[in-house]
């Protein structure tokens, strides 16, 4: 029992990450129709450039805020500027192909300006463990639950309780009527990329202290929050982050109980049957057929 | 491509093929390995330019049936097997996974199709990975023996390099023969209106499972053939970024166009060799192209290529027209 209750905490921790990140996902694919397959590099990328602030000098949070920053720079403005905004008009898969390439682009240039090995990133919560309910569960897992929680209650609060929220889900569900009725469409949209910006650069902060800095850790976290997304339904916020929760749980409760090799399968074959059977995801809205 | 006289594109055509012939022969061992990784690699991005560029049905699984047609070539001539028993046994095996992989397009389209095929991809690596009694897991198999066509050795790479492009060519002259027969037309109906075509008699169903079927067969011969190219296959080089890779090759060079795989294929293979001299930042600089190439053409570069020819009749028809409008005024 204590091991289940373990795996649980340690796969809703990793499922909180995924969150953040399948949420940025959504969100991106909402407004402006971005499938983006770069969002794995886009989460590794953030914590190599605060090891690089740290490099020259800057202290943890200075390089934790100017990490955060830069990241909103290249991978919120000038990703929309420079490559969705010339390729949006052109339809869905050459924008999908255009991120696969800045995948690739990514990941050298860390390999090739940084390191090809991995690098140890300090925890912003400090290691050990405290008693929950009489089981021994990590400091580590609890901050990065409550940090995930608090930044996702943000980001609902944002979007429904305030006009700047309205606004943004307009632009994202009719950007024509939207812009009738005085919306700006692209600023909300600019908007939206800039909050995938940050939510990567949260979620490598959290998620690299576990795993490492690396040039290639960016791949399976992609497909983590990738399937995350999916799962819960592409077109929700709210299927986003249970889809996330959902996925690390049950990663981690797939290496304990079905095999550490097949441990990644078990996702896979969830998520081809939930496209079978409930493509919308399971707590999205069914998009209308386009013919 | 049409914009060209009939004559000057068979020239050019032939002018090619021997250029492809001729000009190996005094490369070296490399120049030819990677000048074959070039042909195998068009004839999995033909493939998929059936599937995806014809038939119009996202698919991130081709690198998957790369693998299942390595594996099968490399377990079975291991074992005694002549290669070309091997080829037929890939063809089968991938053109059968394919066509059972076509079931969810029937239920799901566009990203979801892309995400369930990009599931497959990933599960068929596992299967290569772990699967170590057929496999060889992560050791992989080794000493892969390479044919003998016609009693004729292949061992050296100049000859081998001569199988990998007589492969392209037949798969060449196929894939042009399926374009231009009822059924490429089908496909095209597929990928323009599905909802029409099927009012119009065209049996969707059963033709969208060929395309993936017979796009994944081709894949199977791809890899049916690498596995004797590189002597050893482990199950690193089949992981997603190979079915990437491959889609990334078929829009690059241009989807829908006969000879955008070539183009796209020849890209991604030599043009990182190309890069080389610049060391370290050779992928890097590869990504960056891509990324420009498809902001100025999503088509890719046929798409270039078409827009111009496009422009090009339309000045000549619309001089025609003009002279045509003058003379009729001074008849007048």
């Amino acid at each position: 029992m204590s091991n289940l209750f373990d795996l649980l905490v340690a796969g809703l921790a990793t499922g909180a990450i995924y969150a953040l990140v399948a949420v940025g996902f959504t969100l991106l694919w909402q407004t402006s129709q971005t499938i983006n397959f770069a969002q794995g590099e886009f989460v590794m990328l953030p914590a190599f450039l605060m090891l690089a602030a740290m490099h020259v000098g800057a202290p943890f949070w200075l390089a934790i805020i100017l990490g955060i920053l830069l990241s909103m720079i290249l991978l919120g403005l000038a990703f929309k500027l420079l490559l969705v905004d010339p390729m949006m008009r052109h339809g869905v898969l050459p924008l999908a192909i255009a991120t696969m390439a800045l995948a690739i682009g990514i990941k050298e240039a860390v390999k090739q300006f940084f390191s090809a090995e991995a690098s140890p990133f300090p925890s912003i919560v400090p290691t050990g463990d405290i008693s929950v309910l009489g089981h021994a569960v990590s400091l580590q897992s609890i901050g990065v639950l409550v940090v995930a929680i608090l930044a996702v209650f943000g980001l609902t609060t944002l979007l429904n309780r305030t006009s700047l929220g309205h606004q943004m889900q307009a632009a994202a569900q009719n950007p024509t009527v939207a812009r009738i009725i005085g919306v700006p469409v692209e600023r909300m949209i600019l908007l939206t990329f800039l909050i995938n910006a940050f939510l990567v650069a949260l979620a490598s902060l959290l998620i690299t202290p576990i795993y490492l800095a690396k040039f290639s850790s960016g791949e399976v976290l992609g497909q983590a929050a990738f399937i995350a997304a999916i799962v819960g339904g592409f077109n929700q916020v709210r299927g986003a982050i249970a889809g996330g929760l959902l996925i690390g749980v049950l990663d981690n409760l797939a290496a304990a109980y079905v095999s550490t090799q097949y441990r990644a399968a078990v996702p896979l074959i969830f998520l081809i049957v939930v496209i079978l059977f409930r493509p919308q995801g399971l707590l999205g809205r069914a998009e209308e057929r386009t013919v | 491509m049409s914009g060209f006289a009939k004559p000057l594109k068979i020239a050019l055509g032939l002018a090619v093929i021997a250029a492809l012939i001729v000009v190996p022969m005094n490369f070296n061992r490399y120049g030819l390995f990677i000048l074959s990784q070039w042909a195998v690699m068009t004839i999995a991005a033909m493939g998929l330019n059936l599937t995806l560029g014809y038939a119009g049905q996202v698919s991130l699984a081709q690198g998957a049936f790369v693998g299942i047609g390595a594996y099968a070539a490399a377990i079975m001539t291991t074992h005694g097997w002549p290669l070309p028993a091997a080829i037929v046994v890939a063809i089968v095996l991938s053109f059968a996974v394919g066509w059972v992989l076509g079931y969810p397009a029937l239920r799901v389209q566009h990203h979801y199709l892309a995400f369930v095929t990009l599931a497959f991809s990933t599960l068929a690596f596992l299967v290569f990975r772990n699967e170590s009694w057929l496999t060889g897991g992560i050791y992989g198999i080794s000493n892969i023996p390479r044919p003998h066509i016609f009693g004729l050795a292949t061992n050296k790479p100049l000859p081998f390099y001569y199988v990998c492009l007589g492969s392209l060519a037949i798969v060449s002259l196929a894939v042009w023969w399926l374009i231009r027969s009822p059924w490429g037309r089908a496909f095209m109906a597929l990928r323009e209106n599905p909802l029409r075509a099927q009012s119009l008699g065209v049996d969707t169903r059963r033709y969208t499972l060929m395309a993936f079927a017979i796009g994944s067969a081709l894949g199977g011969v791809a890899g049916a053939l690498y596995a004797p190219l590189t002597q050893y296959i482990d199950p690193v080089p089949f992981n997603l970024s190979l079915s990437l890779d491959l889609l990334m090759m078929v829009i690059v060079g241009g989807a829908g166009f006969y000879f955008g795989p070539f183009l796209g294929a020849m890209i991604a293979v030599l043009l990182p060799e190309w890069l080389r001299f610049t060391e370290g930042y050779y992928l890097m600089l590869y990504a960056v192209a891509v990324m420009l190439l498809l902001i100025w053409s999503p088509t890719g570069i046929l798409g270039i290529l078409d827009r111009y020819m496009a422009a090009r009749r339309t000045r000549a028809a619309s001089a025609l027209r003009a002279v045509a409008k003058s003379r009729l005024e001074t008849a007048q």
